[in-house]
């Protein structure tokens, strides 16, 4: 386990949607630590897209902090919390691309609005992005032209352009074929092994979330090797949460998964 | 009955929320100006939306409405022998009323509703909020740029749709009524004071912020799905016309107090 301090830090945290009754997230509490994977299980509606956006400051906590790289931005105003945001890039369940700009400008969107970058410049450091998602060919495509899978994609390039230090992902493979699915969850690890981005996982599909967490990357001789650990033993740095009406009702490995008695997570398992 | 008192409260609870976060909106979009990052590209794109974009339909706005003005009015002022005045009749209701009002709401129709479409289009597919979760603010980059160019097209349209709707009335005079066209400019043209400029120029510079704001504000307020979508944009155009109009009176009455003598 990672002795670095933790990148987020949920403490009892509480939400309810305006004019909802019932709370959607009730006393969560958990820690990232830096290149630590974090994967949160849970039906519909069970709360898991909420810890996304409290993490991202688009809501703020009734009660309990959320704490980003030791900053509690429940206290923060839109203007820090761009500050924060910074430091992190979230990929949304349909992408939430751009329909008015093409591929490239969404992938270095954040280039252009932040860092003004030029044409050549923008271009030098958008293509090497659309490689890495194996998009090269689409630089000047709209949005409407690319498939489900492209549309994830071009939406994870995006998220990594600003080179954050956190990826966000949610229900990223939702909707996919399982080979698209397979390759989404493919970017995602090397992402997380090969630059070293901390990431939260927001899924449903089980087969995705263990592929994510049981698989790893390295460099051979200039080549991506991809590989994968059967072991639950030996698995390290991945803790699972699931959450079912707002609380979590198990937080652990893996291995810990499979074997836990709790009613919720055996039926969500089955 | 204690149903209802609750239904009530809570419709006036909501109504109250709304204009609070109508007034947040308008002064975030405006104060957005006074430090960077100013988004003039997208100002000037906006610009081009709504003021190119809606020439067509202003001009035939004020065309006919300068046209039929004449025709109504030419047959009052003949029972007086006062026919010669038909160009003064036209361009005084043009500059004070007519011009800003139908330009506005036609704008309302056209591009109000487009505002609310396209924001609440991004509500709802989460553009909005990867836009926030990009670093940027919604506010600063999609509701400022529109307000701005808002303000600074919807009179200059209005400007537009006057002139042509006092050529409509003159071809109409001149071909129809059969009055000299000396008769209908000079009549026309020596009617307009200053005070009708200022008339004529501060009233399509409010109903351009009120068209904006209500369609940013109804866009990005926007739940629902595409259902929702819907629904903003019809109230933008409602609510946009309504607002249109009863603003006009309360600055009619204003600027007949301030600034006429």
């Amino acid at each position: 386990m990672s002795t670095l301090p933790p990148v987020i830090s949920f403490r009892d945290v509480c939400y309810a949607y305006p004019e909802a009754e019932d709370y959607a997230l009730e006393g969560i509490t958990f820690e990232v630590p830096a290149c630590g994977t974090e994967i949160i299980l849970g039906g519909s509606g069970s709360g898991k897209s909420t810890i996304l956006k409290l993490i991202l400051g688009l809501i703020k906590p009734e009660s309990g902090t959320v704490e980003v790289d030791g900053a509690d931005i429940g206290k923060m105003g839109e203007d820090e919390l761009m500050t924060v945001r910074a430091k992190m890039g979230m990929v949304f369940q349909e992408g939430a691309l751009f329909d008015s700009l093409t591929v490239a400008e969404n992938v270095g969107f954040r280039l252009r609005d932040k860092e003004q970058v030029s044409d050549e410049e923008f271009a030098e450091r958008v293509r090497p992005l659309l490689g890495f998602v194996e998009l090269d060919e689409f630089y000047d495509r709209m949005p409407s032209e690319l498939s489900g899978g492209q549309r994830r994609r071009v939406a994870v390039a995006r998220a990594m352009a600003h080179r954050p230090e956190l990826i966000l992902y949610d229900e990223a493979t939702t909707g996919l074929d399982p080979i698209t699915a397979s390759t989404i969850c493919n970017l995602m690890v090397k992402l997380r092994d090969l630059e070293g981005v901390s990431t939260v996982l927001v899924t449903h599909q089980l087969r995705d979330a263990f592929q994510i967490a049981q698989e790893f990357v390295f460099m051979r001789d200039g080549q991506i090797t991809y590989n994968r650990i059967d072991d639950l033993n030996v698995l390290d740095g991945v803790e699972f949460m699931v959450l079912n009406e707002g609380r979590a009702v198990f937080r652990g490995r893996q291995k810990e998964l499979w074997e836990t008695d709790n009613p919720y997570v055996r039926r969500f398992l089955s | 009955m204690e149903a209802v008192v609750n239904g009530v409260s809570e419709r006036l609870k909501r109504t109250i929320l709304n204009i609070q976060e109508f007034t947040m909106l308008s002064y975030r979009g405006f104060v957005n100006l006074l430090t960077p990052p100013r988004y003039w590209q997208d100002t000037f794109d906006m610009m081009d939306v709504i003021g190119v974009g809606s020439l067509t339909i202003v001009c035939l706005t004020g065309l006919f409405t300068g046209m039929v003005l004449t025709v109504q009015s030419s047959a009052t002022l003949d029972a007086f022998g006062a026919r010669p005045y038909v160009g003064r009749m036209v361009s005084l209701s043009m500059i004070r009323e007519l011009g800003p009002v139908l330009t506005s709401l036609m704008v309302a129709g056209r591009v109000g509703s487009g505002m609310a479409a396209e924001l609440g289009s991004m509500v709802v597919t989460q553009q909005i909020d990867a836009m926030r979760a990009l670093g940027t603010d919604p506010i600063r980059k999609l509701v400022t740029p529109r307000l701005v160019a808002g303000v600074v097209m919807i009179p200059i349209l209005t400007i537009l749709s006057d002139a042509v709707g006092m050529l409509g009335g003159f071809l109409v005079a001149r071909f129809t009524l059969r009055l000299a066209t000396q008769f209908y400019w000079h009549s026309a043209m020596d009617a307009i004071q200053m005070e009708d400029m200022i008339m004529g120029l501060v009233k399509p510079v409010v109903f351009g912020y009120l068209v904006v704001a209500v369609g940013c504000h109804l866009g990005l307020s926007t739940r629902g799905g595409t259902r929702g979508v819907g629904v903003s944009t019809t109230r933008s155009v409602v609510i946009a016309s309504v607002l249109i109009l009863a603003s006009d009176y309360f600055l009619n009455l204003l600027i007949l107090h301030f600034v006429y003598p």
